[in-house]
């Protein structure tokens, strides 16, 4: 009964998305205003629909409901409780009911909160959003139904796999579809500022915090990921360039120069149909992101769905949606007036350095995911594109662009002087030059890339502060009065100062990570000792014992620096009992310095001794501090005042009555 | 003009993408060609099981005695165990000589596995480093080879053979290359 009602909920929610896509778009049309007061009850009404929807499958994970396919194949009923709710979206139909309900989400969110925008807009919006949904209802109705039964209900499960049994890759999945379900609305404001054929400074307003706050999510989901793969695959690594992780790196990257180009349509009127060709751009690759992994048209690790006829409707889908909005961008885009004009040294100069830059890599990186694809259409090699092909394109990008970005705030709008800026940024260049000094000093032996790296992120981190000092007038006035401006700054500088600083951190963690780590592969017997950069991992045996529905093999390693004790870390390699899969979950423990990082293999029984790795990450956890940071700094800035306050609809009244 | 075709660019170069993206549906990710076919069988000389049956298996075998094939297999194998019938009929059929590659494997489990499966190879030649296996770029047993009367590679298959793979694609390249 409970599938049969969540799957009658979705059916409803396609007919509700259904009116909502047509009725307001041609009331907004018609300047009808009773069509266009339809978009908000039907959004609100698709949420409840869904929720619905929704609220059916996790109750059929929680009673372990084995009549029905999608829990027999992803859930036990030995699983502990967390993993029986996480189950309901670690699968590919579970996956999609995830994604709508976030979608309707955002979709309600505009209904019940966009009282300040105008009525047409706000119409427009809400049935570009309903026919996104349209189309992943029919999707899941037609190709994925989660609520599908069994003729014969199984006794028990087949469980989840068992790398997905993690509390990090639990919440990594609404993370990331957060962040990607959120730049729908970037996209669907986009789609209705070209079909009104107007975007301003209010637009873009209205814009900006949603693409902030899908940046934000983004973020986080993508540092999820990477810190999962870092502790459950045990490899000691944190980015693979696997076609799943570049699927989510896409869209952050044109996020995030969305985010910065947006800024400039609210200030100076200007770069519009840039920046609205970035709004289809960041969903679109959201969208490539889902249907990369989802269609199985690239092999990749952790692909969990591969169907030839979920592959056709996605391509189908997305040629509707990416196709029609581009078709619309060519043949309304040309007319948009940008009223700005501005030096190439300026605020909208470095801004659109910024995006160029990031564009580049966008491309640079969609080209690497997808080379392979296009390679083997026209009959050539089997190949896959590595880490060595993007480090050498990604990172020569992201040097210069870094170096720029410590430059870029403090040029003023519309036409700068490069000198007075580059002055006041001596300190952060002595800085800078000091701590490659010292790096060199300290690990000579290592790449020099290091040291480069090492100073970039120093240049950056001074250049930010410096930046600051500057904006509060650091001893150029009294303190109090420094302090005074510093607590009267907007949020949203605030949340530049901390976006660019976190960037900082997390590339110096990159670079750490990357340049110096040791690595120790051998067996040990216990009570042998392996000396690995100045730290003595002493292994102390292993102990075989029962998890919930795992057994595992846990090695105890004293780990002690100058006969000091520092830590014991206990590494398990667990077995899971329903599908006999093994997953290593490593023994880590996190300094300022780095990460002492051990992993425990297969006993020997010939000799008695077990295969260990043992590992020093330098600054990896700098990598996820800094993304912390960068994340409350968006989020920060999500709070500022003319966010919450809203657009002044005074202005807005005002320049429609001068157009 | 100008400008409005810099505005259908990123239509364009979308429509390019998708139509490579429709090409890679229709085929399958998981086959990987084999950099091999139409190039000769490489060079190798290989000893029969110890204390098992036949002379040693070499090259020259593959040459002027018609179509051949070779199926890669090792008694640890479970696959190898599901399609040794199939290796059998086609053996039967009398369209290719059969030859076996016996992979990392014991002599006295692959003559336990012989003598409980039946042996349908004209010749087995014992390959216990898996050196040869390199030459030909095995990468996961079963595989097996069909190699025309010149001795050049004409197809390789990856993953046991079903009675649909026979019938449909063993077969019939036999009886094009034998022609």
């Amino acid at each position: 009964m409970t599938a049969e009602v969540g799957h009658f909920a979705l059916i409803l929610a396609l007919m509700v998305a259904a009116v909502q896509a047509t009725l307001p778009l041609v009331g907004a049309h018609r300047d009808n205003a009773e069509w266009m007061a339809v978009a908000r009850p039907a959004a609100l009404m698709q949420l409840v629909m869904v929720l619905i929807s929704f609220g059916c499958l996790t109750q059929l994970y929680l009673s372990s409901d084995f009549s029905v396919l999608n829990v027999v194949q992803n859930s036990h009923t030995a699983k502990p409780l967390i993993y029986k709710i996480a189950g309901v979206w670690a699968n590919h139909e579970g996956s999609l009911l995830l994604w709508v309900l976030i979608l309707t989400l955002y979709g309600s969110a505009v209904a019940a909160f966009g009282n300040n925008l105008p009525p047409a807009l706000k119409a427009r919006v809400l049935s570009v959003q309903a026919m996104i949904a349209v189309g992943f209802y029919l999707f899941m109705l037609l190709t994925s139904n989660p609520f599908e039964r069994v003729e014969i209900p199984p006794i028990n499960g087949q469980d989840l796999n068992p790398l997905l049994q993690d509390p990090g890759l639990a919440i990594h999945p609404p993370m990331l579809y957060l962040g990607y379900v959120g730049f729908s609305m970037a996209f669907s404001f986009a789609i209705a500022a070209l079909i009104e054929g107007r975007v301003d400074a209010a637009w873009a307003r209205w814009v900006r915090p949603w693409t902030l706050a899908a940046w934000c999510f983004l973020s986080a989901g993508i540092a999820l990921g990477s810190w999962w793969a870092y502790y459950e695959l045990g490899w000691g690594g944190w980015w693979f360039w696997d076609p799943v992780e570049n699927a989510s790196f896409m869209p952050w990257l044109a996020g995030t120069a969305l985010l910065h180009s947006s800024t400039v349509v609210e200030k100076r009127d200007t770069l519009k149909g840039w920046t609205i060709l970035l709004a289809i751009i960041a969903f679109s690759l959201s969208l490539l992101g889902t249907f990369l992994v989802r269609s199985g048209v690239l092999t990749s690790v952790h692909t969990f769905a591969s169907d030839p006829a979920r592959g056709i409707f996605i391509l189908a889908l997305l040629v509707v949606v990416i196709g029609g909005s581009l078709t619309l961008y060519a043949w309304r885009a040309p007319s948009l007036v940008s009223t700005g004009v501005f030096q190439p040294i300026s605020r909208e100069g470095a801004l659109l350095l910024n995006n160029l830059i990031m564009a580049t890599a966008t491309a640079a990186v969609l080209l690497g995911t997808v080379y392979p694809l296009l390679l083997d259409a026209v009959g050539g090699d089997k190949i896959s594109v590595g880490p060595p092909f993007f480090n050498s394109v990604f990172i020569p990008l992201m040097m210069p662009m870094i170096a720029a970005m410590a430059v870029g705030p403090m040029l003023s709008w519309k036409r700068a002087d490069l000198k007075p800026a580059l002055t006041r940024l001596w300190a952060a260049m002595g800085f800078a030059g000091l701590v490659m000094l010292a790096t060199w000093a300290l690990v000579a032996d290592g790449p020099f890339m290091g040291v480069i790296g090492i100073g970039l992120a120093a240049w950056l981190f001074a250049g930010t502060l410096s930046e600051l000092a500057g904006r509060i007038r650091l001893l150029q006035v009294p303190f109090v009065e420094s302090l005074r401006r510093l607590t009267r700054s907007p949020r949203a500088t605030w949340g530049m100062t901390l976006g660019h600083l976190g960037l900082a951190i997390t590339i110096a963690g990159m670079t750490g990570a990357g340049s110096w780590r040791t690595e120790s592969i051998q067996t040990m017997k216990p009570g042998d000792t392996v000396s690995v950069a100045g730290y003595d991992f002493t292994f102390d045996g292993a102990e075989p014992g029962q998890g919930p529905n795992y057994s595992y093999l846990r090695g105890i390693f004293r780990i002690a620096s100058d006969g000091k004790p520092v830590v014991t870390l206990h590494p398990e390699k667990r077995v899971y009992n329903v599908s006999k899969r093994p997953t290593t979950e490593a023994g880590i423990h996190s300094m300022f310095i780095g990460d002492l990082y051990a992993v425990v293999g297969d006993k020997d029984d010939a000799t008695g001794a077990y295969i260990t790795r043992l590992y020093f990450n330098p600054l990896v956890a700098w990598m996820w501090g800094g993304v912390l940071i960068m994340v409350f700094g968006g989020c920060l800035s999500l709070t500022d005042r003319r966010h919450r306050i809203g657009a002044p609809a005074g202005r807005r009244a005002a320049e429609l009555a001068r157009a | 003009m100008q400008k409005r075709l810099f505005y259908l660019l990123p239509l364009a170069v979308f429509l390019v993408l998708a139509l490579y993206f429709a090409i890679g549906l229709s085929r399958d990710p998981g086959v990987l060609p084999s950099a091999l076919v139409d190039k000769p069988a490489p060079d190798f000389t290989l000893s029969p099981i110890e204390g098992g049956p036949g002379q040693r298996f070499s090259t020259a075998d593959l040459r002027g005695g018609g179509v051949s094939i070779i199926n890669v297999f090792a008694s640890w194998c479970l696959p190898c165990r599901t399609e040794h019938v199939l290796i059998t009929r086609l053996a039967k059929m009398n369209v290719a000589k059969v030859y076996g590659l016996n992979y990392k494997d014991r002599p006295q489990d692959a003559l336990r596995w012989l003598a409980e499966l039946g042996n349908p190879y004209a010749a087995i030649g014992v390959d216990p480093k898996g050196r040869v296996a390199i030459d030909f770029g095995v990468y996961g047993i079963p595989e097996t080879f069909i190699i025309d009367n010149t001795g050049t590679i004409r197809y390789k298959h990856v993953g046991p053979i079903t009675p649909e793979i026979l019938n449909t694609v063993i077969v019939p390249i036999i009886k094009k290359v034998s022609q």
